[in-house]
């Protein structure tokens, strides 16, 4: 799109600069004065019409890009995961931020759906973590839906322990692994950021 | 009588070095708040030659195996005069083997298309059991199982307690199911890799297995004959988990977890049917289910107090209660209940000290008494004989399995290959003809 405005705008330049000079280094054999001005004017308008289009384009493309940063960083706001403690599934407070965040964007955003992922460290016994993970992705649930999210647009998953995003087995990492995280499986382009 | 001494001084010395030296660490140790009922007694096993004779030696050499695995008798080496002496053939020299302090002599000779296996008593100097078994050539289908029955014959006749060498264990390893021999060897995949699996469980024949399908989270039933396999009725929504087969053969319990919580269903895998639901856990999570031998009763893990702990309940779902009794606030979760064969107790993994450890809970007493103290200890299973149980043991540094004799103490090491899970423990096999 952006190429052949520019081959348009080169075009037109280019149109505009071999139809000027040649017309004022020739002499004219029968000078039709009007039909020459007229030519100019035409010629001129359309140079400026060109440039308008370009600067109308530019516009756009920059406040599309803008619209697009702002649902980027809609998108990060709403996939930010939320951890728990050890053998817990109870929502931090330092956790609830995050999650009223993600109930305002699905306010603003009535198409978007999530899937809830609630995962576990690899301590705990390997068939209960994934009740355990149930539980913390349903803890999170419960909450958006608390906040007035419909429980329809809300899928939840458990991975138990069986997809740890760090294997390094220290405290940081089992810590890391404690997480709910938020997959937007519908709705997810062009998210406008809530009021 | 030196030389006698000597060997058994040497066998002692062979089972503390083996597996002796890690039964010792795990009978050694107890939390503060449970006393380990568990102490290592090896002389009250009698002593048991495998006689040498000519061939057979790899059939001699498993069921040794199999007969020290069985843990009820004291092993007996020869040295070479009477190995060479009885690799001749001819009369069992009962005076010789007495010498060496067996009780007992297993004589293997070859016929016609099997072996002819004799129980000498020793003591009384004649044949006390003889009988003639097939036997497929070593290689073929069904061989290794075959001898593995022998053995269980020979245990049954010499200790009138059933054997368990003929069984299979499943595991999980790299999101596969394999199978292998209870002796470890003969490891082989049961389910093709690209579809990730979990929590395999047996069914009381041996024919066919339960699991979840990781990619559908449905619990499927695979028949290994025909390699078919059905869904189990109720599982093809939500997530399910954690399935066991009731004695019946055809109930399958499991537990299915959505956005209510995890509970415990059964359905009937042979009319594809009746699904019931056990358990009502609006804030509390119920799985693990495991049948009593009768089918009756179901044990299970549920959070109803908070931290998981083992409970049980009628197979209808009726009269649930607390099994594994537990101090609120300083027990650690429990997980993995699975009942033993002859229903007189359950085991499962406690943690101590945010480590896993293998318990016992007794039914008739509801004694708990743990049974391992060495690294983190998980995911028990009964063997056959209702005496041994395997388990998942990180403590050679990789999760491997491993078998503790829950009436001595005494563990060893069953395999050795890649990362083990999620062990399952066959029932008996009988023979070559039902090895699946």
């Amino acid at each position: 799109m952006r190429v052949s405005y520019l081959v348009a705008l080169t075009a037109a330049m280019a149109i505009a600069a071999c139809g000027g000079k040649p017309a004022a280094e020739q002499p004219a054999p029968t000078p039709t004065p009007t039909a020459s001005n007229d030519d100019a004017a035409a010629r001129a308008r359309a140079r400026q019409d060109s440039i308008d289009a370009e600067n109308r384009r530019r516009a756009a493309a920059d406040s599309a890009r803008m619209a697009a940063d702002r649902a980027g960083a809609v998108m990060t706001d709403f996939k930010a995961m939320i951890h728990f403690d050890y053998n817990e599934a109870t929502v931090r407070p330092a956790d609830q931020a995050v999650l009223d965040r993600k109930a305002a964007i699905m306010q603003a955003n009535p198409s978007l759906r999530v899937r809830i992922a609630g995962n576990a460290d690899e301590r705990g016994s390997d068939e209960y973590n994934l009740a355990l993970g149930n539980r913390r992705a349903t803890a999170a649930q419960r909450y958006l839906q608390n906040k007035g999210i419909d429980a329809s647009r809300i899928d939840v998953i458990s991975y138990g322990e069986e997809r740890p995003l760090d294997t390094a087995g220290t405290e940081d990492a089992y810590a890391q692994n404690r997480r709910d995280e938020f997959d937007v499986t519908e709705g997810g382009t062009n998210l406008v950021a809530p009021q | 009588m030196r030389r006698a001494c000597f060997s058994l001084l040497a066998i002692a010395v062979g089972a503390a070095v083996g597996a002796g030296a890690l039964a010792a660490q795990d009978a050694g140790k107890a939390s503060d708040a449970i006393r380990i009922g568990i102490t290592y007694r090896p002389g009250t096993r009698p002593g048991l030659v495998v006689i040498p004779g000519p061939g057979l030696d790899s059939v001699r050499a498993i069921i040794a195996r199999d007969l020290d695995y069985s843990d009820r008798f004291q092993l007996v080496e020869v040295g070479p005069d009477a190995g060479a002496a009885a690799g001749r053939g001819g009369p069992v020299n009962y005076g010789l083997y007495r010498t060496y302090g067996a009780a007992y002599g297993v004589e293997i000779s070859a016929t016609g298309g099997g072996v002819i296996v004799r129980l000498h008593d020793l003591t009384a100097s004649k044949v006390r059991t003889q009988q003639a078994y097939a036997l497929p050539a070593p290689g073929d289908a069904g061989f290794r199982m075959q001898v593995h029955h022998i053995a269980d014959e020979v245990t049954r006749w010499a200790s009138g307690s059933e054997g368990y060498a003929a069984s299979r264990l499943l595991y999980l390893s790299g999101g596969r199911i394999y199978e292998v021999d209870s002796d470890g060897d003969a490891a082989s995949a049961v389910t093709p890799g690209g579809v990730p699996v979990f929590s395999p469980a047996w069914s009381p024949d041996g024919r066919r297995i339960a699991y979840t399908r990781l990619d559908r989270w449905t619990v499927e039933v695979l028949d290994l004959a025909t390699r078919s396999a059905v869904t189990v009725p109720g599982t093809d929504g939500g997530q399910n988990i954690t399935p066991a087969f009731a004695p019946d053969g055809r109930t399958v319990a499991y537990a299915h977890m959505d956005a209510g919580g995890t509970n415990i269903s059964t359905a009937d895998v042979a009319q594809r049917c009746c699904v019931q639901r056990l358990t009502v856990g609006r804030f509390a999570d119920n799985l693990s289910p495991t049948f009593s031998p009768d089918g009756r009763r179901i044990a299970f893990v549920s959070t109803r107090a908070g931290p998981p702990q083992i409970y049980v309940m009628g197979a209808d779902g009726t009269d649930q209660e607390l099994l594994a009794s537990f101090d609120f606030g300083s027990t650690g979760p429990s997980n993995a209940p699975e009942w033993s064969p002859d229903g007189a107790s359950v085991v499962f993994h406690r943690e101590v000290s945010r480590s896993p450890q293998i318990f016992l809970v007794d039914i008739a007493s509801q004694r708990v008494k743990q049974l391992t103290s060495a690294g983190r200890n998980e995911d028990p299973t009964w063997a056959p004989d209702g005496r041994h149980a395997a388990f998942i043991s990180d403590r050679t540094g990789r999760r491997q399995i491993w078998v503790v004799d829950t009436e001595t103490g005494r563990v060893r090491q069953l395999s050795t290959a890649g990362a083990a899970r999620l062990p399952s423990w066959s029932r008996r096999f009988r023979g070559a003809g039902s090895n699946p």
